[in-house]
């Protein structure tokens, strides 16, 4: 299979989505660099999360393309995407709350490795898929709690995990949805360090409400709002962009 | 301790036959070739999430075949047994594609549908599953030539089977498709944005579900010797899921304590009481009541409570 090349890591073109009469997506275009950092702000409602489900595959757009590096992935099935160097977080946590840590992030490592299908083998004998997950949630600094149930374990800390089983995938590309949500000021500044420390080889496209830690982290910026793209382009100017200003504080 | 514990219980299922009666031997069998069947339906509503009320199927498509092959079609057992197996596989391959377009009651009533299907024609098809009347007269194997006709030998045959369905499926959950299949339990989203296909998990886990419910019908039909429609039925299907909840689903021994369960109260209960079923209701609404995660959850709280309590 060859990939025609592109400049592009993601790009959305033209993309339209509608529950019944509700539009949530109208005509959203956009066009990600590799290793960018991108922030997606717009009002509730603005329809963020609706286009970060498209991108992922658990929602399918009435109209529109994705493509990831070039390739179409529009009818693509959310598992087949992963494989494509696809990753993403959750708004709302969404872990395996009986299982350890060390067993989550395994999860994650697992999703892309053949030895998901492997029926015969106790999962235990997998020495080097424990040392990988052992590894991973030692960069997000949660080593020390890899045997316990996330249940046993604090809000910010499964937040953390959240990005744990995304950055174990090594993924090309990352779809943060609100990682800081909910989160004291220094879980916040724990994981904006560690969301600036992704290498350069991940893209990065983060919704964020969080202004004053995300906007940090950002270089390029899209402002949703009521499906719409209102300003797009380099984070100083979108900020100093009217339109801006209007949309957040009404005129 | 746990070690001790295990040999013991391994050394009184092999000698059993030895100090117990024939009745008793012969009820042992028939609890075995049940937990065969109760851990095949926990792979998939214990740790599929998938509770089907058809997976009697199983059981009666491969008791079907074999009886029909060995007494009509004058096949030995050995061939009959793999074309049997292979069989009901296919069925299980086929019916799966159907009842995994839906999940939670949609899959529970497919699978009931299904179920009823196969009950109807076995009752109906009369020129070829002889109906209402089953089929008797069928034999047991004789691998190797041993014979299996009597209680004892035919209860180390089915021990042995059902330890090796126990092992196997021991090692399937704790394998790294076995964790697949839980995760696809828990968070079906989350796991296909990692890259799972829960689709396929849960369909591979069904046509596994279904071979070792067509193993435990082959040894069914050859401790009865004989077949009938209501092996078919939707009451045998619930009797097989009543014993996985109430024992525990999603353990490994939850089923085989369940299935125990069952068995012990129809043989038992039923020489005094004529309304067996009621029994088994009440027992039923006490587990639920008192160890609503089933017995061997149950039990493993309250030992660990007691232990606590001890310190």
């Amino acid at each position: 299979m060859t990939r025609p090349m592109s400049e592009h890591a993601l790009e959305v073109i033209d993309l339209k989505k509608a529950f019944g009469g509700l539009v949530v997506t109208q005509g959203v275009s956009l066009s990600i660099r590799p290793g960018e950092r991108r922030l997606i702000i717009g009002p509730n409602g603005a329809g963020k999360t609706t286009l970060f489900n498209q991108i992922s595959g658990d929602l399918r757009p009435n109209a529109g393309k994705i493509r990831l590096f070039g390739t179409d992935v529009t009818r693509l099935t959310p598992h087949k995407r992963a494989h494509f160097g696809l990753s993403r977080t959750y708004q709302i946590i969404t872990l395996f709350t009986g299982d350890t840590l060390e067993h989550n992030v395994t999860l994650g490592l697992l999703g892309l490795r053949p030895s998901r299908w492997q029926m015969w083998r106790p999962l235990s004998h997998y020495g080097e898929l424990a040392t990988d997950a052992r590894r991973t949630l030692d960069a997000v600094g949660l080593l020390h709690l890899a045997d316990h149930p996330v249940s046993d374990i604090a809000y910010g800390e499964k937040r953390r995990v959240e990005l744990a089983m995304a950055l174990a995938q090594k993924p090309r590309v990352l779809l943060l949805d609100e990682p800081l949500a909910g989160l004291s000021n220094t879980e916040r500044s724990q994981v904006k360090s560690l969301i600036a420390s992704i290498p350069r080889q991940t893209t990065v496209i983060m919704i964020e409400h969080d202004m004053d830690t995300a906007l940090d982290l950002a270089e390029t910026v899209t402002l949703l709002n009521y499906g719409r793209v209102i300003v797009d382009g380099d984070r100083d100017a979108v900020i100093a962009d009217e339109r801006t200003r209007e949309v957040y504080l009404g005129a | 301790m746990k070690r001790i514990a295990a040999a013991l219980l391994a050394a009184l299922l092999l000698l059993f036959p030895f100090f117990a009666g024939d009745f008793y031997v012969n009820l042992a069998s028939q609890i075995l070739i049940a937990a065969i069947f109760a851990l095949s339906l926990n792979l998939l509503v214990g740790y599929g999430g998938m509770t089907s009320l058809g997976h009697a199927s199983y059981l009666g498509v491969a008791a079907y075949i074999s009886a029909l092959l060995t007494s009509r079609y004058g096949f030995g057992h050995g061939l009959a047994a793999i074309i049997s197996i292979a069989g009901t596989t296919a069925t299980a391959a086929f019916f799966g594609v159907i009842a995994l377009r839906a999940t939670g009651l949609g899959f529970l009533m497919i699978t009931l549908a299904l179920s009823q299907v196969l009950w109807g024609l076995a009752y109906r098809m009369s020129d070829v599953t002889n109906g209402d009347n089953g089929i008797a007269g069928l034999t047991r194997p004789m691998p190797f030539g041993i014979s299996l006709d009597s209680p004892a030998s035919f209860y180390w045959f089915a021990l042995l089977v059902a330890s090796f369905a126990f092992l196997m499926i021991a090692i399937f959950v704790s394998s790294s498709f076995g964790s697949s299949l839980k995760g696809v339990r828990d968070q079906p989203r989350r796991m296909a944005a990692l890259g799972f296909n829960p689709w396929m998990i849960r369909w591979i886990t069904f046509i596994y579900a279904g071979f070792w419910g067509g193993i435990s019908g082959l040894l069914y039909v050859y401790y009865n010797k004989y077949i009938h429609p209501s092996s078919l039925s939707t009451t045998s299907s619930a009797e097989a899921l009543l014993g996985v909840i109430a024992g525990g689903s999603g353990t490994l021994g939850g089923p085989v304590v369940g299935a125990a369960l069952v068995l012990l109260l129809k043989n038992y209960a039923s020489a005094y009481i004529e309304r067996w079923n009621m029994l088994l209701g009440l027992v039923f609404l006490f587990i639920v009541l008192f160890m609503p995660t089933g017995i061997i959850p149950g039990l493993n709280k309250l030992a660990m409570g007691l232990r606590r309590a001890l310190r």
